[in-house]
């Protein structure tokens, strides 16, 4: 979405450029899939979870991403997303994404009824105060097909993968160019450019999966995102934020089917194997946490915090309560609505979770019939959803945001304040982000994603005007990288015949048997689902030292054709952003995100010490992390969220 | 829950370089065995990394054949459901088939504008310099929430 966003936007400011300045830019946007059906909503989604509306202040929303991140978040992002976000919802309605809408009688309709859009006052539905219900199977379709058109097609190449990203010769802490490969041809790519918006979603796979057989595909978020987008922009040097953070939804057990429409629209009812709501029963846990468990609506990961309890102490498995849910839904509705709602009901997963439907056919489960098990997922990095794991980006200079930092042990080279001249762009000249790229926001979701990079793709023209006389130079030379890129292939060439059978050989390694590897380590000693999401300091010591280790064997990967050698860059990238989480968690002397991992030797949130940004640097030469504190700051003022504590 | 390819429905679209799915897949899993040697089924395709498939039904979705379907995972799901879809220009329909025999079947919209149809910037102004440094896209839709000023505590 943040990559479709930027293709709309850019031509329109490089027309301008070209028209009030002479200079001609060459854009450029690589995918490394088919942009109709590629990143995390290329299977549709059904409902688009960010439209603020004109009765809502985007104060409000970055108040909403704050608490539930548990109040450690870049206001003048959200901010900054939630007053433009509206923008990017109007265009897919007029490009022809089927919205849902209330009549005046307050009867929903599905967005193929002639009812008047969003922008001339159409009213939606509100799953939530956030959301609104979309018929959005073709979703990233019609938003690929806007961009482009906005393009063209002589400016987009396909399945390229981008492996890394290259740093300017003569200035390590600019960008200058990217390689990477066709998955199609034996051929590989070396760029040169001034700017790169860098947008390739969060990370999936990095922890052992709850499925690891056929199923082990059917992550929640998209196998396919798969951590390039941190991985990349920490070896270019660029400041990463809030690593630590992990999103682990509390989904439809097996299928991940999305919770929210039957949260939100359904008004269904989580409980444990007793038919009890663990959210009533054990509101008192919230109480642990000021003043997040307050707020109207708790923190997703306490949410989970109190799921978990239920589980662990044996009152297990947690039930969607469907049933209860339709039949009060039915004592109002006409016959006609109760078709209806059976229709949305399937809907809600056929437009984006196909997969649940396979698991209820299945199961022979109908939801007015029989409810359905909920379970929290292994961890998930990224930025755009509940997750604020990502890159510190420069914000906007009109909302207040802080000009200096407070906490020492900044590296002296990073920028002090929270702008610096150029919105969405990293510590790292010329490298922008977008989505699941920036980091310390949340809740961008689809259309905040879009918006987000329509936002970069402005201040890359700008960027790219102000330095229209430097030239970008590698600071590698380009047969160089071809080689690094080939790497794998080589390991394979060289020792394949050494042994009778190709997958087990003591020189090299598999990219699936690296990739098990890798979950290993994070399930079992960074809080995956093996330990009930619990870590300590010393369980995160035998990580660092078995990730450091595995790095050095992704060295030996193994690749015996393109398809292997993109996943045995995924894997890389895989490592690299599984080590930030870890190297992050272990900073941060505390328990942030309850629900969602804890570490048990300091199993509590310090407000006092860690309410702030944790960031971080990775050296490409040494391959050493440096982490450190960033001051926290208010931009708007949080009180309003909460109320006096549950009793 | 992966895919897979009805071998007598599957015409390698026509033997073309790269069949539809192929085009299509997030992930690169579907693959033309061009001789056979793979499948022992030549100029067809197959799901090469079951195991990783996301069942984004987008080769199900755009196979010119409907040669594909899926088969939900193995390792977790019952056998004999199904869970198809015939994605026309304007809608999309499902046929529902439970392990126990039942049928559903559901419409829904998918777009309300022509295929290829979109004039992204028709009728939308151009971009001025004068703006590239100031909050906004270089349209207006009526969608910009500018905000209570008081909001903005540091401001």
């Amino acid at each position: 979405m943040a990559c479709s966003g930027a293709a709309y936007e850019i031509m329109r400011w490089a027309d301008a450029a070209k028209a009030e300045t002479g200079v001609d830019l060459k854009i450029k946007l690589v995918d490394k899939a088919a942009m109709d059906r590629s990143g995390a909503v290329a299977q549709g989604l059904s409902a688009i979870n960010t439209y603020i509306g004109d009765a809502q202040d985007p104060a409000d929303y970055a108040r909403m991403v704050s608490n539930d991140l548990m109040g450690i978040t870049r206001d003048d992002l959200a901010y900054d997303v939630g007053r433009h976000v509206d923008e990017s919802v109007h265009l897919f309605e007029e490009w022809g994404l089927p919205i849902w809408k209330l009549d005046e009688n307050g009867e929903r309709h599905d967005g193929s009824v002639d009812m008047p859009k969003l922008k001339d006052g159409g009213k939606p539905v509100r799953s939530g105060k956030w959301q609104i219900m979309i018929n959005g199977e073709s979703y990233k379709w019609i938003v690929a097909e806007a961009a482009k058109k906005a393009l063209g097609m002589d400016r987009i190449q396909e399945r390229i993968f981008i492996v890394k990203l290259v740093n300017d010769k003569n200035d390590p802490q600019r960008i200058a160019g990217a390689v990477g490969f066709s998955v199609r041809d034996h051929k590989v790519v070396v760029y040169k450019f001034k700017a790169c918006l860098l947008a390739a979603g969060g990370c999936v796979n990095l922890f052992r999966p709850r499925s690891v057989g056929e199923g082990q595909g059917r992550a929640w978020y998209p196998v396919w995102n798969a951590g390039s987008t941190y991985s990349m922009a920490a070896e270019a040097g660029a400041e990463l934020t809030m690593m630590e953070n992990r999103f682990v939804p509390a989904r439809f057990k097996d299928g991940y089917g999305p919770v929210g429409a039957w949260f939100l629209l359904f008004k269904a009812q989580a409980t444990n194997a007793n038919g009890e709501v663990y959210m009533v029963k054990n509101k008192e846990m919230l109480n642990d946490y000021p003043p997040y468990g307050q707020a109207a609506v708790p923190a997703s990961c306490l949410r989970n915090h109190l799921m978990l309890k239920e589980m662990q102490e044996g009152r297990g498995p947690i039930y969607m309560d469907t049933v209860t849910a339709l039949a009060k839904l039915r004592e109002t509705l006409s016959p006609r609505e109760v078709k209806h709602l059976e229709a949305e009901a399937w809907e809600d997963f056929l437009d984006m979770c196909v997969g649940q439907c396979g698991v209820w056919v299945g199961e022979n489960i109908e939801p007015e019939k029989k409810n359905s098990e909920l379970m929290p997922t292994e961890p998930y990095l990224l930025g755009s959803h509940s997750g604020c794991c990502g890159i510190w980006v420069s914000g906007p200079e009109d909302v207040g945001a802080p000009t200096a930092e407070s906490k020492d042990g900044v590296p002296a080279h990073l920028p002090a304040g929270w702008n610096w001249g150029y919105r969405a762009m990293t510590t790292i000249k010329g490298l922008f982000t977008a989505g699941d790229g920036v980091g310390a926001s949340g809740h961008k979701f689809s259309s905040g994603s879009h918006a987000e990079g329509r936002l970069a793709a402005k201040a890359m023209v700008k960027y790219c005007l102000d330095n229209k006389d430097w030239k970008p130079e590698l600071d590698t030379p380009a047969d160089e990288l071809v080689a690094q890129i080939y790497q794998p292939v080589r390991n394979f060439l060289e020792h394949k015949d050494y042994t009778t059978a190709i997958d087990v050989n003591p020189n090299y390694i598999t990219p699936k048997m690296l990739q098990f590897r890798l979950q290993k380590i994070m399930d079992e000693y960074v809080a995956g689902v093996a330990t009930y999401y619990k870590t300590n300091d010393k369980m995160l010591a035998v990580a660092e030292e078995k990730l450091e280790m595995l790095k050095e064997d992704a060295k030996k990967m193994r690749a015996k054709d393109l398809h292997e050698l993109l996943r045995a860059w995924e894997n890389y990238h895989r490592i690299l952003t599984a080590e930030a989480h870890m190297k992050h968690i272990q900073f941060r002397e505390e328990s942030r995100y309850p629900g969602f991992y804890y570490r048990m030797d300091k199993n509590f949130v310090d407000e006092e010490n860690w309410k702030c940004f944790v960031n971080s640097i990775y050296d490409k030469t040494t391959q050493k992390w440096t982490v450190f504190k960033r001051a926290h700051v208010d931009l708007v003022d949080k009180s309003k969220l909460f109320k006096p504590a549950a009793h | 829950m992966p895919t897979f390819v009805r071998t007598e429905k599957c015409d390698g679209c026509k033997g073309q370089d790269k069949t539809a799915c192929m085009y299509i897949c997030p992930h690169d899993l579907m693959k033309l065995d061009k001789d056979g040697s793979e499948t022992g089924h030549a100029m067809k395709s197959f799901n090469q990394e079951p195991e990783q498939c996301w069942e984004c039904y987008s080769c199900v979705k755009i196979c010119p054949q409907n040669a594909i379907e899926a088969r939900h995972y193995a390792d977790i799901v019952p056998l004999g459901g199904s869970v198809q879809p015939l994605r026309g220009t304007d809608s999309i329909m499902w046929t529902i088939k439970f392990r126990n025999g039942g049928m559903k079947r559901f419409k829904f919209p998918i777009r309300t504008t022509p295929e290829g149809s979109i004039d992204c910037y028709g009728g939308k102004p151009t971009a001025s310099m004068a703006n590239i440094a100031k909050s906004g896209f270089f349209n207006q839709e009526n969608g910009y929430r500018a905000g209570n000023p008081a909001e903005l505590i540091r401001k």
